[in-house]
């Protein structure tokens, strides 16, 4: 006796298993039948299909449990081409299963590795290739080819500078300055202290100049957001509760960190939520984060009233708004 | 001769003549492919985009990629004479106007999202059983570079219709543009054409996504299964499949038969998602304005994690001689993931380092029998679990009742200390399986049959397993860990000591297993009894 271990054998292939429509015919018509079944369902389905697109109202709606009032017209043009579809396959993969030979067969397979031989001379072409081009004895035609390949590819690079025009500084203005007034958005009315109630907020833009223009993109920096709390809730430094109107507070809208629209104020916490990454400015402190990944208060804009009385700014906002880049300052 | 062989006869003979491809025809018509569910994971990818091509090109035919302002006047009542682009307009109309229009619309989203589904899963099937082993590196590779495109695509995409949600999701892109250091402001306004959102953002992206990255992925799609077809698929173990074989069932008719019917049934469940279940109701969410949002803002799933991760960090910039770096955005939102698909990328040529393995493997690893690279998977998919969580925190905050806080703090401390406990659990668990494996081949299958000796004693009746079960079971290899020298003749460190010391650390950590049963071991039990 060898002290050898013997390990578990391979048995080999398991011997191969005949289907009942294999062995009698009476079987292997039934799966021919059953085959033909799903084919001509799904010849039904495209009839739904067609007659969905055709003769359903596209305005009809139908109750169906779980989804509630769906349109119809949808429903059955999608059922019947998910029919059409599903059973074309079904058919196809039923057929394969009982009635295509199902015996397994082995293939070989080769290492992917060439013969020494073959790898050699592989090698040679290849030297000899570059010999005869030269580049080795060269060093003049490489060192220029490098040059100018790396040369041309600046040219794409090139042609994509007039995507766009440079920032310059506008990344660090808005349309805000020294007495313009505050007006709601939507609708442009200018607002009065009084039109605000403790515990209101209302989202407001600068007015815009006769027959001026407000493109989206100002409106990406210009949203400013109202909130009217008691004058004793604050607690601000006297520079910033200078900025404050009766009790009324502004802070840009657009969120120090990606730029989203800070949008959720609850009303007993006096905390405004971004809704996209979930930080959290205190309102009764100049909007300083006091969670979530935003890195800076929200920037506050200095307000006061006109000899009318409607809400304006002091001056512009003394930072740029919204999500930081690079040559911004603090 | 029947007609109809006639014909095939006539057919093949045509094309013969003029390519001379009947050698090569009848070798790969009788190709084997070897048969496991798991396989099916790609072809669902492989459907799934032609479904999109399809699905897709109908929605151009209707779709205005514009950001022109327009107001709108269609059948959508409740928007009626807002102002809106022209490509949310159109979307509308696609949606309300054309017959099958919304349907296409959702087939395409649904699609998309299985297509993702489909390639994170069938990579995880790759990874799991060492099928990105030599020689299919560059195959895994470029399975990589599918999943970081899909992504983007998949963002691109839902980016174009323009309403409330996606615009947020563009703004939240530019400010990432925005956020790299010293050219970010003016990559975002040469991307957005000046100041975002400007109108030149959503004509661009469209050509991205409906030219440039459909064209890419055709490219590496096409190499991605010619490799597959050359290198022959792998297959798991089993009785009479080796190294050097493969086994299964012929192209053609079997394989055929089942690939293409199998389309059919993928494009049926996407059509019938399509038809019942709604998806990206983009007329709910209104037009993009930069001032406007709603509750709830989440990405699409598979944007998700990114999205959890940028949630989770913490509140971190600095600024110095007048300028800003923004690290809550650029680790979240760059830099981690850029680690993360480049280890992704990189993981057979860190693994065969590692083991010292440079072999060919056609043979697929039981996830069990390769612990170390199980319980990675394992840390890795927990750490984007987690933060897949993280994503949707407001949600569950909501609907679990908990606070955003609670949410946020569990996944800023989980995102670092579950993973490795993910590790630990799932190791200890491979090597249990092993010994579980182990005792089945030389025990037998408990039958739950007790029997009371003559003696009083009762014991279990144990039933042998099969020869194939029992080959299945121990047909893997075991490796000895390396032992890569650290000193040379003399005794002096060699110049790779440490190099060599760490893989042999790595290598002896891979190599622990329980050893597998053997035809000994059994016939010594057999001689007990």
């Amino acid at each position: 006796m060898s002290n050898e271990i013997e390990l578990i054998k391979d048995p080999g292939l398991p011997e191969h298993q005949h289907r009942r429509a294999d062995l009698d015919e009476k079987y292997a018509i039934r799966a021919e039948r059953q085959v033909a079944i799903l084919f001509g369902l799904s010849a039904l389905g495209t009839l739904l299909t067609i007659y969905s697109y055709i003769w359903i109202d596209t305005d009809s709606f139908i109750f169906i449990p779980i989804m509630g009032e769906v349109n119809s017209h949808q429903l059955f043009l999608g059922l019947g081409m998910a029919m059409a579809l599903f059973c074309i396959g079904a058919g196809a993969i039923h057929w394969a299963k009982t009635l295509m030979p199902d015996n397994e067969v082995i293939a070989e397979r080769h290492e992917f590795r060439s013969s020494d031989d073959e790898r050699a001379e592989f090698v040679k072409t290849v030297k000899a290739g570059a010999g005869a081009a030269g580049l080795g004895r060269r060093p003049l035609i490489k060192r220029s080819l490098g040059l100018a390949l790396g040369l041309s590819g600046l040219t794409p690079l090139l042609l994509l500078r007039d995507l766009g025009p440079l920032p310059k500084d506008e990344l660090t203005k808005t349309s805000w300055k020294a007495g313009t007034r505050l007006v709601t958005d939507p609708g442009d009315r200018p607002i009065k202290a009084s039109d605000l109630e403790v515990g209101a907020v209302a989202q407001t833009l600068p007015e815009l100049a006769e027959g001026g223009h407000r493109a989206l993109s100002d409106i990406a920096k210009d949203a400013v957001l109202l909130i009217r709390l008691r004058p004793e809730d604050f607690n601000l430094d006297d520079e910033r509760l200078s900025w404050t109107h009766e009790g009324i507070i502004a802070f840009s809208k657009i969120c120090s960190h990606m730029g989203c629209a800070v949008a959720l104020y609850e009303q007993q916490t006096k905390h405004l939520l971004c809704p996209c990454h979930q930080s959290t400015f205190d309102v009764t402190r100049a909007a300083k984060v006091i969670f979530g990944p935003a890195a800076r208060p929200l920037p506050q804009l200095a307000i006061t009233v006109d000899s009318e009385g409607y809400l304006i700014a002091q001056a512009p906002f003394n930072e740029p708004v919204g999500p930081s880049f690079w040559e911004r300052s603090s | 001769m029947t007609a109809r062989e006639r014909i095939a006869g006539n057919v093949a003979g045509y094309v013969d003549d003029r390519t001379g491809a009947a050698g090569w025809m009848k070798k790969n018509l009788t190709k084997v492919f070897p048969d496991h569910w798991s396989f099916l994971l790609g072809e669902i990818c492989l459907y799934s985009f032609i479904i999109l091509l399809a699905s897709g090109t109908f929605l151009t035919f209707w779709f205005d990629p514009s950001q022109r302002e327009v107001i709108y006047d269609g059948g959508y009542e409740p928007l009626s004479g807002l102002k809106m682009s022209a490509a949310y307009a159109s979307t509308l109309d696609l949606s309300f106007e054309v017959r099958g229009g919304l349907l296409m619309r959702q087939i395409h989203h649904w699609a998309a999202l299985i297509f993702m589904v489909g390639i994170v899963v069938h990579l995880l099937r790759v990874y799991f059983t060492g099928a990105f082993r030599k020689p299919r590196e560059f195959n895994w590779i470029i399975g990589v570079g599918l999943l970081t495109l899909g992504i983007v695509e998949g963002f691109l995409g839902y980016s174009l219709p323009d309403d409330l949600l996606s615009g947020t999701g563009i703004r939240i892109a530019e400010a990432i543009i925005q956020a790299l250091p010293v050219v970010g402001s003016y990559l975002a306004y040469f991307a957005f054409g000046g100041a975002f959102p400007g109108e030149a953002f959503i004509p661009r992206i469209y050509t991205v996504h409906v030219l440039l990255l459909p064209g890419i992925f055709l490219a590496l799609i096409t190499v991605h299964l010619m490799l597959v077809w050359y290198q022959k698929h792998t297959q798991f173990p089993g009785p009479g499949r080796t190294e050097k074989n493969v086994v299964g069932y012929p192209l053609m008719p079997i394989y055929m038969a089942k690939a293409g019917g199998f389309f059919f049934i993928v494009f049926g469940v996407t059509a019938f998602l399509g038809a019942v279940a709604s998806i990206n109701p983009i007329w709910l969410y209104g037009p993009y304005t930069p001032g406007q949002i709603s509750a709830g803002s989440q990405p699409d799933w598979y944007m998700g994690w990114l999205d959890g991760l940028v949630r989770m960090s913490p509140p971190l910039e600095t600024h110095a001689f007048g300028y800003t770096i923004s690290w809550n955005i650029l680790i979240p939102g760059l830099i981690l993931p850029g680690i993360m698909f480049t280890l992704l990328a990189l993981y057979p040529f860190i693994e065969s380092w590692a083991t010292g393995d440079k072999r060919e493997h056609h043979l697929l690893d039981r996830p069990r029998n390769a612990p170390n690279r199980t319980a990675l998977g394992a840390m890795a998919l927990t750490f984007t679990m987690v933060s897949l969580l993280n994503g949707g925190n407001d949600i569950i905050a909501t609907t679990f009742d908990l606070t955003i806080n609670q949410m946020m703090w569990f996944s800023r401390i989980g995102v670092l200390v579950l993973p490795p406990i993910a590790f630990v659990i799932t190791k200890r668990l491979c090597l249990s399986l092993q010994r579980a494996d182990r005792d089945l081949v030389l025990h037998g299958r408990e039958t739950g049959r007790l029997v009371r000796l003559p003696h009083g004693e009762f014991i279990e009746v144990h039933e042998p397993i099969s020869a194939e079960k029992a080959w299945t079971l121990t047909s893997h290899e075991q490796l000895a860990p390396l032992e890569l020298p650290e000193f040379d003749a003399a005794g002096v460190k060699r110049p790779q000591a440490l190099k060599n010391k760490l893989r042999n650390r790595i290598s002896r950590a891979t190599a622990v297993a329980v050893p597998k049963a053997t035809e000994s071991e059994r016939k010594e039990l057999e001689g007990h009894h």
